[in-house]
This record gives C-alpha cells, sequence and structure tokens, in this order.
C-alpha cells in the first residue's frame, strides 16, 4: 500500500516537474499553494480520494482514448482505396448493453466511495479542545474573531499546531459582511464560501507549523484578486505567546500622542478600532496589534513604515479598488500617524 | 415501404430566374427583410462568428494581462469588465447564435420542409437576438449612467447576487447585462419554439420520428430543453431588476434577500445550458463521423434515447455549480450522484461513435479532422467532469483554473471544434462553394496545438491553488510558467481563427464549385442544388429510411431492410 502511494505521488511530482513547479509536492507549508501537498487531514484526504478516482479516469482515458487512435490508424481510407463502401453495421443489442452496463458499476463505485468521504469531512464530529475563528469577508480583506480569547484580528490568522496524538482543530464559522467570498487555504482545506445571511462551517487541523498561502476563490468585486490570504499556524508556545499578545489593549506610547491623535480625528476612527481608544469603528480592520503583523492590505505589501505611509496616502496606488479613502493629510500627519501605529505591537 | 423511391430529381433541375444584377441596397434589403429560414440561418451564424472574434479578441486581452505576475496591461476593472464580456458573449452570443444558425438552417432542409413552421417568428426571433447582443456592447458607450461608476458589466457572467445589487454595483453596467440577456432570451426562446413545432410538424412524407436524422432529434431536444431553462434565467433577470429600480429584495442580503437563491436560479439554466451548446456538437458528430467513415450511424435508437436521457438528467445536476456554498452532506451526495450519472449516456455515445468508426473507411478531409479531435477532446472533459463531480475534490478545484480549463475543454475542445467542422461541412451546401482544404489543414492544426497549449496547461495553475476571475497574481506562487504558456497557446489560437477567417472569404470568391453533394452523403439537404433554391424542393420528398440518399445510390442494399 505504502509503495503504490509513492507510486501515485511520484507521477504527481513528475508530471508538476515536466513544467517546472517541483516544490508543489513536499510537506509542510508552500509558497505555491498546491492541493497536492496537503498538510491538514481535510486536505490529505481529498487528495486521497483524487488519487483514487484519478486511477479509475487515467484507466478509462487510457482504454478508450486508446481506442480512439487504433480506430483512427486501422481504419482509415488508404490512398488508393477502391471508393466501394465497407459493411453496414446498424447496431448490436448485445455491445450496447455491456457498454452501458459497465460505466453503471464504474458510476456506483465512484459514488459509494466519494459519499463516504463527503461525510467524513463534512459531518466529522467537532472535538471539545476545537479552536473557534469566526472569519467575516469582507470586500476585500479578512476580519477574525476568536469569540474563546476575546481576540478580533484582521488579514492574518494565527491558529495552533494540530497533531494526530494530540488533536487541535480549527473550526470556522464563515461570515459575510457585504458580498460572497470565499475561503481557501489549498494545502488546509477545500474552500467554503463566505455568503451573506448564511453562516457556513470550515475545519482544518494542520499538521506542519508555518505560514500557508491562499486567496478568495470566489469573485468578489474590483479587488477579488488582492484578497490574499495568510495562515500562521504555530506552536504551542508560539500561540500562547500570540493570544496573550493580542489580548492586551493598544499600546500607549506618550512620544506618539501627536499620531493618536490624528488618527482620533481624523476620519480614521470612523472605519477603524483600536481596543482602549476612542476608535471603534468596524467597517475596516481592527488596528489594535497592526504593527506585529507581517503585511497590510491582505497581504499585498510587506508592513514597513514607508508602505504603511504610502497606503494611508493612498491606497489605491497599492491596492486598485480598495475601499478606504485616500486620506488628504499633510506630510507631517502623516509622519505622525505612521509613527502611531508602528507602536501599536 | 419497399419502395423507396425519392422524387429529388425534379428539385435538381430546376433553374433559377435568368440572372439579373442586383445593387447592394437590393441585396441588403433582402437580407434584411427575409423570412427564409436559410437566409436567417446564415445570419445568425455570420452574427456568432462576429462575436465569437469579438469574444476571442477579449480573451486574448485577458491572456496577455496573466502572462506574467504583477502584469499591468489591463487595469482592475477593465479585467473584470472583459472576462465578463467575454463569458456572456462566449455563452449567448456565440454559442447560442452559431447553434441556432445550424438549426435554422439545417433542419427544414434535412426533414424534407419547405420552411420553418412559423417564418415569420423566425425573422423576428433573429433580430430580437441581434438587438439583445448589440444592446451589451452598447454598454461599453453608455453605461456610466448617473453615478458616474463603471461602464460594461464587471459582475462576472453568472452575476452573483450581492455583487449585482445597488449598493455593490452602482451605474447601469449590470443594468445592460440584465436586460440585454432578457432580449436576446426572447429571441432565443421563439426560435427554440419553431424547431419543435418544425420538427413536429413539417416533416415529409415517410419521416418518422424514427427516421428523422439524428441531427434533427438533438435540435428537437436542445430546443425543449431551451424552453424549459431560460424561464428561470429569465425570471432571475426580472428579480434582480425589480431589485435594482424598484427596490425589491429577492437577492438584496442587506434587507434579507437571498444570495443562494441567484444561485439556484442561475445554475437551474445555467446547467442545462451547458448541454443546450454540447448537444448541437454531437447534432454535428452524428451527420458527419457517419459520412467520413462511411457507414451507418451505429445504434441509432440508443443515440437519441442517449440524448432525451442527457437532457431529462442535465435538470438534476445544477447544485454541482452550488458544492462550496455549505449545503448539507446529503445534498452534496446527491447532486455527486446525479452529476456522476450523466456519464452513462454520454459514453453510450461516444462508444457508439466509436463503433460508427470501426470498420469504416475514414477519409480525414478537414471535416473530420475536426470531429476526431472533438472525440478525443469530448472524452478528456466527460473524465474531468466526472473528477469535478466528486464534491470534495470539487471543494478544491471549484472556481479554479482547473474548472476554467475544464469547460473550455467542452466550450471549445468539444462545441467550437465541432462547428468548425460543420461549418467545413454545409459551407458548400450554404454557398456553393468548397472551403479550401489547404488552408483548412492550416486551421486545423494551429488550432489544435494553440488549443492544447492553453486548455491542457490550464488545468495545473488550478491545482497549484491559481483561483479563477483575478487580474493578477503574486510572484512567488509559481503560476507564472505555465500562465505564459497559456497565454502563447490562446494567441496561437486566435491567429487559426483568423486563418479561418481568410478561408472563408477567399472560399466565397474563388473557391472550387461544390456542386450538390460534394461529400457523398445521405441526408436531405445535399438532394437540392448548392445553394438550395429558396423553396428547397420543388417537389417534396417522400422518404423510406434514415438515409434517403444511401437507398438511391445503393438500390441492391436499401437501408430500410436493416432499420429497427
Ligand atoms: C482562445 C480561446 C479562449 C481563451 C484563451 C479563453 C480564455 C478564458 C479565460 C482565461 C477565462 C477566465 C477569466 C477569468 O475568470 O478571469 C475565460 C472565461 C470564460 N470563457 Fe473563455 N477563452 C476562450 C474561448 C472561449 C469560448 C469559445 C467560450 C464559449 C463558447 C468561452 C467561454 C468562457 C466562459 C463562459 C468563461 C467564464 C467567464 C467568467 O468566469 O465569468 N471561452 N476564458
Ligand atoms: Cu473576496
Amino acid at each position: 500500500m505504502l509503495r503504490l502511494w509513492k507510486l501515485r505521488k511520484g507521477v504527481v511530482a513528475a508530471l508538476l516537474l515536466l513544467f517546472g513547479t517541483a516544490l508543489a509536492l513536499a510537506e509542510g507549508p508552500q509558497a505555491t499553494p498546491s492541493i497536492y501537498a496537503p498538510a491538514s487531514t481535510p486536505a490529505a484526504q481529498i487528495q486521497s480520494l483524487s488519487y483514487f478516482v484519478l486511477e479509475i479516469t487515467g484507466a478509462i482515458f487510457l482504454v478508450v482514448g486508446g481506442l480512439m487512435a487504433f480506430v483512427c490508424f486501422r481504419y482509415r481510407a488508404g490512398k488508393n482505396d477502391d471508393k466501394s463502401e465497407p459493411a453496414q453495421i446498424y447496431g448490436s443489442t448485445q455491445v450496447e448493453l455491456a457498454w452501458t452496463v459497465i460505466p453503471v458499476l464504474i458510476v456506483v463505485v465512484l459514488f459509494l466511495t466519494t459519499a463516504r468521504m463527503i461525510f467524513a469531512i463534512q459531518d466529522a464530529p467537532k472535538p471539545k479542545e476545537a479552536v473557534d475563528v469566526t472569519v467575516v469577508g469582507h470586500q476585500f480583506w479578512w476580519e477574525y474573531r476568536y469569540p474563546q480569547l476575546g481576540i478580533v484580528t484582521a488579514n492574518e490568522l494565527h491558529i495552533p499546531l494540530s497533531s494526530k496524538t494530540d488533536p487541535k482543530p480549527t473550526y470556522f464559522k464563515l461570515l459575510s459582511a457585504d458580498v460572497d467570498h470565499s475561503y481557501w487555504v489549498p494545502q488546509l482545506s477545500g474552500k467554503t464560501d463566505l455568503i451573506p445571511n448564511h453562516p457556513n462551517e470550515l475545519w482544518m487541523d494542520p499538521l506542519y507549523p508555518g505560514l500557508y498561502k491562499g486567496q478568495c476563490a470566489q469573485f468578489c468585486g474590483a479587488e477579488h484578486a488582492l484578497m490574499l490570504l495568510r495562515v500562521y499556524v504555530d506552536t504551542p508556545e508560539q500561540f500562547q505567546a500570540w493570544v496573550a499578545n493580542q489580548q492586551k489593549p493598544g499600546v500607549q506610547d506618550p512620544t506618539v500622542a501627536a499620531g493618536r491623535q490624528v488618527f482620533e480625528t481624523q476620519a480614521c476612527m470612523n472605519c477603524h478600532a483600536v481596543a482602549g481608544t476612542a476608535a471603534t469603528g468596524r467597517y475596516g480592520p481592527d488596528l489594535t496589534h497592526l504593527a506585529s503583523r507581517d503585511t497590510l492590505a491582505s497581504g499585498v505589501i510587506e508592513n514597513n513604515p514607508k508602505n504603511l505611509r504610502q497606503w494611508i496616502k493612498d491606497p489605491d496606488s497599492i491596492k486598485p479598488g480598495a475601499l478606504m479613502p485616500a486620506m488628504k493629510l499633510s506630510d507631517e500627519q502623516l509622519d505622525q500617524l505612521t509613527a502611531y501605529l508602528a507602536t501599536l505591537k | 415501404m419497399a419502395d423507396s423511391t425519392l422524387p429529388i430529381q425534379g428539385a435538381l433541375d430546376i433553374t433559377p430566374p435568368a440572372a439579373r444584377k442586383h445593387s447592394i441596397l437590393e441585396i441588403a434589403h433582402s437580407w434584411i427583410t427575409t423570412v427564409d429560414h436559410k437566409k436567417l440561418g446564415i445570419l445568425y451564424t455570420v452574427f456568432g462568428i462576429f462575436w465569437l472574434l469579438v469574444g476571442g479578441a477579449e480573451a486574448i486581452a485577458i491572456r496577455i494581462q496573466l502572462a506574467m505576475p504583477n502584469n499591468h496591461f489591463l487595469s482592475p476593472q477593465t479585467y473584470n469588465q472583459f472576462f465578463t464580456m467575454h463569458g456572456t458573449t462566449m455563452v449567448f452570443l456565440v454559442g447560442m447564435t452559431i447553434i441556432f444558425g445550424f438549426a435554422n438552417y439545417l433542419v427544414p432542409l434535412m426533414i424534407g420542409a419547405r420552411d420553418m413552421a412559423f417564418p415569420r417568428l423566425n425573422a423576428f426571433s433573429f433580430w430580437v437576438t441581434a438587438f439583445g447582443g448589440t444592446l451589451l456592447y452598447y454598454s461599453f458607450l453608455g453605461g456610466s449612467g448617473l453615478y458616474g461608476v463603471g461602464s460594461a458589466p464587471d459582475v462576472g457572467w453568472f452575476a452573483y447576487a450581492p455583487l449585482t445589487a445597488r449598493a455593490f454595483s452602482p451605474g447601469h453596467a449590470t443594468d445592460y447585462w440584465a436586460i440585454s440577456l432578457i432580449v436576446s432570451g426572447i429571441g432565443t426562446v421563439g426560435t427554440a419554439i419553431n424547431i419543435v413545432a418544425t420538427t413536429v410538424s413539417m416533416r415529409c412524407k415517410g419521416m418518422t420520428l424514427m427516421r428523422m436524422p439524428l441531427f434533427v432529434w438533438l435540435f428537437f431536444v436542445v430546443s425543449a430543453l431551451t424552453l424549459i431553462t431560460i424561464t428561470p434565467l429569465t425570471a432571475a433577470q426580472i428579480m434582480l431588476t425589480i431589485d435594482r429600480y424598484l427596490g425589491g429584495h429577492f437577492f438584496d442580503t442587506q434587507a434579507g434577500g437571498s444570495a443562494v437563491a441567484w444561485m439556484h436560479f442561475f445554475w437551474i439554466f445555467g446547467h442545462p445550458e451547458v448541454y443546450v451548446l454540447i448537444l448541437p456538437a454531437f447534432a454535428i458528430a452524428n451527420e458527419i463521423i457517419p459520412v467520413f467513415s462511411r457507414k451507418a450511424i451505429f445504434g441509432y435508437p440508443a443515440m437519441a434515447a442517449a440524448s432525451v436521457g442527457i437532457a431529462f438528467v442535465s435538470l438534476g445536476v445544477w447544485a454541482h455549480h452550488m458544492f462550496t456554498v455549505g449545503m448539507t452532506s446529503v445534498s452534496n451526495a446527491f447532486f455527486t450522484l446525479s452529476t456522476m450519472l450523466v456519464g452513462i449516456p454520454t459514453g453510450i455515445k461516444i462508444f457508439n461513435w466509436l463503433a460508427t468508426m470501426w470498420g469504416g473507411k475514414i477519409r480525414f478531409a478537414t471535416p473530420m479532422l475536426f470531429l476526431t479531435a472533438f472525440l478525443f477532446q469530448f472524452l478528456i472533459a466527460g473524465l474531468t467532469g466526472i473528477m469535478l463531480s466528486v464534491s470534495p475534490w470539487d471543494w478544491q478545484l471549484h472556481n479554479s483554473y482547473f474548472v476554467i480549463a475544464h469547460f473550455h475543454y467542452v466550450l471549445v475542445g468539444a462545441l467550437v471544434f465541432a462547428i468548425f467542422g460543420g461549418l467545413y461541412y454545409w459551407f458548400p451546401k450554404a454557398t456553393g462553394k468548397m472551403l479550401s482544404e489547404k488552408i483548412g489543414k492550416w486551421h486545423f492544426w494551429l488550432f489544435i496545438i494553440g488549443f492544447h497549449l492553453t486548455f491542457d496547461t490550464m488545468h495545473v495553475p488550478g491545482i497549484l491553488g491559481m483561483p479563477r476571475s483575478i487580474y493578477t497574481y503574486e510572484p512567488d506562487r509559481g503560476w507564472g510558467p505555465w500562465n505564459l504558456v497559456v497565454s502563447i497557446g490562446g494567441i496561437i489560437q486566435g491567429i487559426a481563427t483568423l486563418v479561418f477567417a481568410y478561408n472563408m472569404i477567399v472560399s466565397l470568391r474563388k473557391g472550387e464549385e461544390a456542386g450538390p453533394d460534394p461529400w457523398d452523403a445521405w441526408t436531405l439537404e445535399w438532394t437540392t442544388s448548392s445553394p438550395p433554391p429558396d423553396y428547397n424542393f420543388a417537389i417534396d420528398p417522400v422518404v423510406g429510411s434514415r438515409r434517403p440518399l444511401w437507398d438511391l445510390k445503393h438500390p441492391e442494399d436499401p437501408d430500410w431492410k436493416y432499420e429497427a
């Protein structure tokens, strides 16, 4: 069985290599979020089901495709054909019955296998130790809430590592604030849509730590393409530390009071929240621990002071169609704001 | 029916009235006012080929944009408009139009009728469809509307709610989308009614249902399916328009409407629509494969039954487009099963075509080349379809480039290949001139190379996690090289299509004379002159079997002896 599995893996690897995406089958997080590098039970189950289906369809392809090639070569009219008509055959009940019954049997096998997997993944019982996360899709960013932990954050999801012996799966509740979106981290699970008025569920139990990438998979408007997704799978210690930090209110650093004032007097606070301040806006991402995130604008640019400044000055230049307006601020205000936001660790 | 005589000689002897030079205006007038099914068929087809070039140009712009990561050839908004217009154009203005062109031209000829049942409805349908298409493209010019936002629609050809609500799509672009489809839908319904009525009531003497060419059978099924499925689409468009103009809340989720309801309406139309587009490809295959293999179609009754079977099953599979919307596990399993079931009648068809070729003497003229490629590509499309019906796997592949690859295998690899084959086959009938075989082979080889570069390759970025409908992607994802190959293939297909357009123009002017029956075929249209006279048949034909011309050419071994 193991050998067979390695063989399948080898075939897929060879096919991918042929076209130059060699890494796609390694274990753990990949820059290329291949569905053939699963790192979580649902994704791995889908992979094994897909191998089974590929074998059956591959066999059909070889038999029928081979037959087609044979017929085309064997029965093509030669150059000096005598123009007589070949024998006319109008049908044959036995043969036709055979090629109806065989596909029926194949369908039965395929269906039963698939149905088992549907129930295994979709109706898997939720263990007590599961972590709950509520994801809210927005044009064009992600909001994450941890109801058990009292955390609200955006765009970069942190979840704990799971393992077969010490399972700690994450269970998602998927909501949408505006239009349809779809949550897809190919290495961790299949996608599920976020639909307004229609809560959905999804689970994953990541088996290797690191950063997993994905992106919105349902066309959601102008910036659908840059609605990127980053999932950090933390070891238990990392996760504890991260949670502890996120639960603290926003840092109050007197040296950047000017920037904070800009934030609270300009329109920023209408849309953004910083815990522990007057800013409680919910339209845009929560900024309480903005500086602890690696990226801005749902993964589009690195989080550094220069990019941050450019983003506030003109979001459209980074993410055309983004729904944050360009704030008409002076250079001085921009500097103060950037300094303030950089303290929100 | 031992005396299966065919009074066709008379038809061929008709000498056309003395030719007189017509002015351009007279010619234009005759085309605009025509109610002749053949002229309307040609109008539909030419119109469809025109939109094919437009939709193809959009596809190429899309592919240039995606050839490299972080490309800036198109702005995001323009890209979104282009893929929306590309999808809408290809499905509604290219696919539907060309196939109805074929149906219009051929169904009356094949059943030995002088015209469609309702010639004036026929003309009306064409012009309404043409108007709907024009309206859609008019949005590029006039869509800015009150709010000064957007012009052409940019909500995807599936136009999922609530992205199409006023709140998320201000301006008039989405209105153009909805209203132009309502308008062209009226034309489509008219044609479908006409085809059903024609097949039911206009068949010549001796042509029982079980003697109709399979081509006619398939268009009968297609028309019935169209009538069933256009209704929910039009209803949904009207509801959307009510939401947008009258403050309705059908799909307005902010006021409690349902986004999932839109998906059900859309796909209960949209999935059978895929069969409305693919069954005509089967229709063409059913004529070309036997003639070029020199064999009777194998298992005619099974072929007819399988077509009806596919139509029925196709009405029960729509939610396989919705495996990711969070249906229950039981629903997912049900739609997995119903989808897999389609594979059975489809498999029967493929096997019967192979059996038809088996033991034949296959002549690989251009029409047959295209239909052989069709067979092979349709096999692959069917197999990737089975993969997508496996709902857990679809949770990964849905809305990825794998899906784009799959349905282009159906729409281009099967439908467009069959249409090209059909055009090479019937062009001589419609114009009296053969299309050049030499240019035809160039067209074929360029097109098939481009097709496989594009759509074989396109499966891979899907597996590597690339979603559809994105105007750009990050360089670290490893999708770049794949996309470059896809784009190169797309451009080659574009060139091939231009080669075909060139072939049509050149051959029309100085092509070889076709004569009434250049392919040595068997159905009634080949008994008329090329092009046929206005009234098709001077004397109503009488048939005694499925292949009246075979009987005529082989009186020693006529078909009716063997027909079940
Ligand atoms: C050279 C030929 C073609 C190429 C290179 C091509 C390319 C593409 C691409 C790249 C997309 C994805 C756009 C996106 O989601 O971002 C697309 C979508 C689509 N294409 Fe094509 N296409 C071609 C021909 C056709 C034809 C002939 C048809 C139908 C008869 C067709 C029907 C569609 C449809 C329905 C969509 C879906 C649009 C959407 O997602 O909204 N295409 N095409
Ligand atoms: Cu989205």
